[in-house]
This record gives C-alpha cells, structure tokens and sequence, in this order.
C-alpha cells in the first residue's frame, strides 16, 4: 500500500470523526432558524483588528443586515461590535432543539450574536452545522447501504456459486435483470412504490433499504465467480474429505478468498451510495426539510436566485468532492493489490 | 451470426420480460395509487372513486392487470397516464427522442474527446503527461454529477452567454432554419457539458489502459524495432489491436449516460425522459412509471446488443467459436 493510501484513509476516518461529533463541533442545531439572518454570508475569522493589533484568539465582525439595500447579499461587517470566539460554550435551550437543557460545543460567540462560518440559508439556519449533520445522514446512508449491498452480496453470491442448483440459475438470471436497468431508473422503479411522505429517520432507513437493496446484483456475481474457483481447491477437497461440514468450509475457506472483491467493491459502492441518496434527497425523494442532508441542501440551489447569488450554498457539493477522492483512492490501491481481480 | 443474433435477441426479451414483471410488481404493492388522493376530496364521492378504478383495471389483481397489459403492449398500446389524460405512447415518444437526443450526442462528444486524450497519454507513459491525466480523469470522476451541473448553471446565469433549461426558446416555430439549430445547440450545449464530464474519465482511463496495454505486448516492441515509424505503430497496429474492450465499454457508457442524464435533465429542465420519470413517481402515474423505466431499459440493452454485433464484427477471433 502506498502512503496515498495511509493519507485517503487517515482523511476519510477523520471526516467521520468530524462529522460523527457533529453534535459537538457544530455551533448550533440544524434546524434552529435565525430569521433575521436569511442567506447572511460567511463570517470571516480576524486575528488582526482594525487598528492593526493582532489577537490570539480569532474574532468575527457581527453581521448588520441591510434589508432595503439592492445588493444581492445585503449585509456588512459591523466593525464597532467585535465577537471574540469562544471555546466550549454551552448553548442555551431553543425550542425545538434535541437536548432541552442546551449542550456543550466546541466554539461560539456570545449570545445573541451568532457565528455563521458558512453563512445561512433562506431560513437562517447556520450552514456549517447543517452540512456536519447532514452529513451524519448522507455519509452514513452510504456506509450503511453498502454494508446491506454487500452482506447481501456475499450471502447470495457464496450460497450460489457453493451449491451451483437451481438456485445458482435463479440468481444469475435475476441478476442480469438488475444489471440491464440502467441503475438510477432501478432506483427510482423501486422507489415509486413506496410511501413519499415520512418522517426523517423513517426516510433515511427507507433511502438505505432501497439503494442497498437494489445493488445486489454485481457484489453477488463478483463473490460467486470467487467462490467458484475456490471452491476447487485441494484444500477445500481435502476438507470437504475429512468430514468438514458446509458452513464450516464456507467460513473458514472459502469465504476468506472473496475479502479483497469485498473490499474493492466497498471503495466503488460506498461514494456510489453516497452520491444516490444525495441525488434522491436533492429531487425531494429522499431526506425531507427540516432535518440536513447534502442532497437536500444543495435542493436550496434549483432555486435560480439561490444559484446565482448565495455561493455559499454550494457547500455540500463541495464537501462531496475530497470524500469521493478518498474512496477513489483507496479502490485504486485495492484494486492494483489485487491484479488478478475482474473489474 | 444468425444463430447468435437470435440467442441474443431471446435473451433481451427475457430481461425485458423480467424488468416489466419487476417494476409491476414493486409498484402494484404499493401503498395508495393515482385515486387515492382523489378519496380525501369530500366532492368526490367513493363510488366516482370506485367506478374510475373500475374503468382504469385498477381494481384487479396483479397477475390479471400485467396479463392485461402484456396484452396491449402486444397490440403497441403503451397504457394510459392518469396524470396527463392521455395515452402513454404519444407522451413517451417525444421525452424519449428528446433522450435519446441528448445521450447520443454526448457519447459522440466523449467518445471523439476521450479516444485522442487517452492514446495521447498511453503514449505518455511514466510522463508528465500521463501523471497530469491521471489527476485530472481522478479528480473529475471525484466532482459529482450535481455539482458540475449546478456549476454550469450559474456560469450560464452570470454569462448569460447560454440558455438555463428547457430545449426550446420561446417563438422556436417562428424562427428560421438556422437560426432554429443555433437554438438547438446553445440549448444542449450544457446539459451535454455535464453528461461529457462524468463520462469522460471513465473513458479515457480505459482507453488509456487498453492501449497502453497494446503498446507493452510484444508484437508491437518487435515492430517497433522493425522501425515502423511511430504514427504507423500507433494507428495501424496498436489501436485495431485495442479496439475490442472499446467497443465493449461502449454499450456500458451507454448505459452510465442514461443513468447520468435523468438527474442533469431534472436540473437543467431537458424535456426528457427524467422530468417525466420523476412527475409520474410522485403522481403514482403506474403505467407512465412502467413505460419510463422500460424504455430506459429498452435503450441500455440495445446499446448492449449493438456493442456485441460490433465486437463480432471487428473480431475474427470471437467469430471463430
């Protein structure tokens, strides 16, 4: 393995730390609206005041909010009223958020000023606490999806190519139906059978079950053609001769032989995965407002006056980018470690 | 070749088959149809509602329904979309030519972009070159779909230097010939942008791969120590020798593209077969959801098909067995 490699899986780990910690690192709660504040630009962090003095510990500018100005984004940095950052704050309850008694962050100013790193969106939410969390639900549907493409991936594909009946037969031809369907229509036919109208957690599980779901297909042929040809080896033979039942051939043999298919396979499914529910939540089938999720966010952007003036709110597409590297990565380098391994 | 074609074309109709069973099936389990919001309305009365299921077959069961519609289908009846009042056919007609329209040029555009860049940079290899394509294919495949057509739209905005959606402009009937196809083209050009630049690293990785490959094999370094010049080895040796993965890869990136266009078609309001798609999801319109995804399907395993018949073609070896 190259230090690429080490790097693509030391950044990916990290940004599920980051985003895992959400409640934490991000200043407020994703659904708190501020608004007074719709589409306020990012703040800029300052070391250096107006008078040329440096401060150690950054500052913001507070936000004054020009309503009847015709500019696009009509807010100035108000330099009399200097918000030094804070470290771990303690909010205060806000109706509506998930822990009652307020919660510890990582940073904030003093209340009632409001940071905004990322700036907000037409309900003045703060967009980098929004992209963290959103983040909790568009990473990990992808992890999870792939995690049940996989794991169905490896049971269909081991039980097929192992036993080699009729169950082989139905699974080779069921999944050159699922492989003919161009994917997103395969995603979307299975989708227009279910209810569109849920709650969040219902519609994140929902979003999982039908993208892992429906990419059985390839994971299972990959494991099959593995198990196949392991299948034949003198040792399994020589197992299967002693008395070795077929699980236990299965688990200790064969099984082990399909790893590094898994594993390449996760590198491609996952950013995949990603980039599907991203694109469900974005057409308004996924993830539905209030509660974040990349795909949703960047809905903000079919909006033509959003597109064009409010560049912040590209955010989360452009958090999509350095994630999908990293998994670009790693597949590449499983992929090379692997040379005798079909696409 | 006959017998290879008939094989083939039984094995299409068994995956179209399967996929028209499948996407019945998923959606006739569905909770609620087309009608059921039309029972929340108080000035709807249930038996409207009833009588109107009655007359749509709504009412039957799945094996009946599916029989009844492999029935019209055989009699090129596509069903009816309760949506749009009207036929299925006639409606699919005009967003699938206008898919099919938008996918093939960008195949054409990708494909004459990505074959140079990749035999450029298997020529290139341990180079600069090859190094410089590899980050720029590595990032490009990293930027998704989404963002590079959002990306485009807002420069299209600031410019306005392109049109930001539709096909058309207004008055299209009344213009002239020419000034109708420069319409045409400032229209596409976007959404065609888009569908190249998620296709094309994809490509020419696998151009570059496959040729690269050919340019180590070696017939080609005796060749080369013939002193064939290099445009001769490049163009009459290498690339023939190259050409099977391609054209294998080429029913593929037919498929990608189409998977690719429906949501860059929603962004970009491209009157195609995604719009429609997406409308008939939410308006649970059954039969235009079944024609959409079928159609899709229709497009994919032709463009499998097609691929196979060149590959047959080009290849004497796959002839031989």
């Amino acid at each position: 393995m190259s230090w690429k490699f080490w790097i693509a899986l030391l950044a990916l780990a990290l940004v599920h730390i980051v985003i895992l910690a959400a409640g934490f690192i991000a200043p407020y709660d994703p659904i708190q609206q501020n608004r007074d504040f719709p589409f306020a630009p990012p703040m800029r962090l300052h070391f250096i005041d107006a008078q040329g003095n440096f401060h150690l510990r950054p500052f913001v500018y507070a936000l004054e909010y020009h309503p009847e100005a015709s500019a696009a984004v009509p807010y100035e940095e108000d330099r009399a009223q200097v918000l030094p950052l804070r470290f771990f704050v303690r909010t205060t309850a806000v109706f509506g958020e998930s822990s009652p008694g307020g919660s510890l962050r990582l940073f904030g100013v003093d209340t009632p000023h409001r940071i905004f790193l990322l700036g907000t969106d037409d309900y003045g939410r703060d967009q980098f606490s929004r992209l963290l969390y959103g983040g909790q639900v568009s990473l990990f549907a992808g992890l999870l999806a792939a995690a049940l493409s996989l794991g169905l991936g490896v049971l269909l594909g081991s039980v097929s190519g192992y036993y080699a009946s009729w169950l082989d037969q139905l699974m080779m031809r069921g999944s050159e139906i699922f492989m003919a369907l161009p994917w997103i229509y395969l995603l979307f036919a299975v989708r227009a059978f279910l209810p569109l109208h849920l709650g969040a957690r219902q519609s994140f599980f929902l979003v999982v079950g039908v993208i892992g779901l429906t990419g059985w297909a390839r994971p299972s042929r990959l494991v099959r053609g593995v198990v196949l040809s392991a299948k034949h080896r003198d040792y399994v033979l020589a197992a299967k001769g002693f008395g070795a039942s077929d699980f236990h051939i299965l688990r200790r043999h064969v099984l082990p032989e399909t790893f590094s298919v898994v594993l390449t396979q996760a590198a491609l499914l996952i950013p995949q995965y990603i980039l599907a529910e991203v694109t469900f939540s974005f057409l308004g089938l996924g993830v539905s407002e209030p509660e974040p999720s990349w795909g949703n966010m960047l809905a903000n952007m079919q909006k033509y006056y959003v597109l064009q003036s409010y560049w912040w709110m590209f955010a989360p597409g452009l958090a999509l980018i350095p994630v999908f590297l990293f998994y670009y990565i790693l597949s590449e380098n499983f992929q090379r470690s692997a040379p005798s391994q079909q696409r | 070749m006959i017998y290879y074609l008939a094989r083939r074309t039984a094995h299409t109709l068994f995956v179209l088959l399967g996929v028209s069973i499948l996407t019945f099936a998923l959606i006739k389990l569905a909770p609620g149809d087309y009608f059921a919001e039309m029972r929340m309305n108080p000035q709807i009365s249930p038996d409207t509602v009833a009588s109107l299921r009655h007359s749509y077959g709504l009412d039957q069961s799945l094996p009946v329904t599916y029989l009844r519609w492999v029935r019209s289908i055989l009699h090129g009846d596509l069903g009816f979309s309760f949506a749009y009042n009207s036929p299925v056919w006639p409606l699919l007609k005009v967003r699938a030519a206008n898919t099919l329209f938008l996918t093939l040029t960008s195949l054409f555009c990708s494909w004459l972009l990505a074959i140079p860049i990749g035999i450029w940079a298997a020529t290139q290899w341990g180079r600069w070159g090859e190094k410089a394509c590899r980050a720029g294919t590595t990032l490009l495949l990293a930027v998704p779909d989404v963002l590079i057509c959002l990306g485009l739209l807002a420069f299209a905005l600031r410019t306005g230097w392109f049109p930001t959606g539709g096909m058309h402009s207004l008055g299209f009937d009344q213009m002239g010939l020419l000034v109708q196809f420069k319409d045409v083209v400032l229209h596409l050009a976007l959404p065609v942008l888009a569908l190249t630049a998620g296709l094309l690293p994809t490509l020419v990785r696998h151009v570059q791969s496959a040729v690269g490959e050919v340019l180590d094999s070696p017939y080609i370094q005796a060749a080369r120590g013939h002193g064939i010049p290099r445009r001769r080895l490049l163009f009459h040796h290498a690339l023939p020798a190259a050409a099977n993965p391609l054209i294998s890869l080429f029913g593929v990136s037919l498929g990608t593209l189409l998977s690719g266009s429906l949501l860059i078609e929603v962004i970009m309001s491209w009157p195609g077969l995604g719009p429609l798609l997406l409308e008939a999801i939410l308006e649970r319109d059954l039969y235009v959801v079944v024609a959409t995804v079928l159609f899709s399907t229709v497009f994919l395993v032709a463009g499998n098909l097609l691929a196979d018949v060149l590959l047959h073609w080009a290849d004497p070896r796959i002839r031989v067995e």
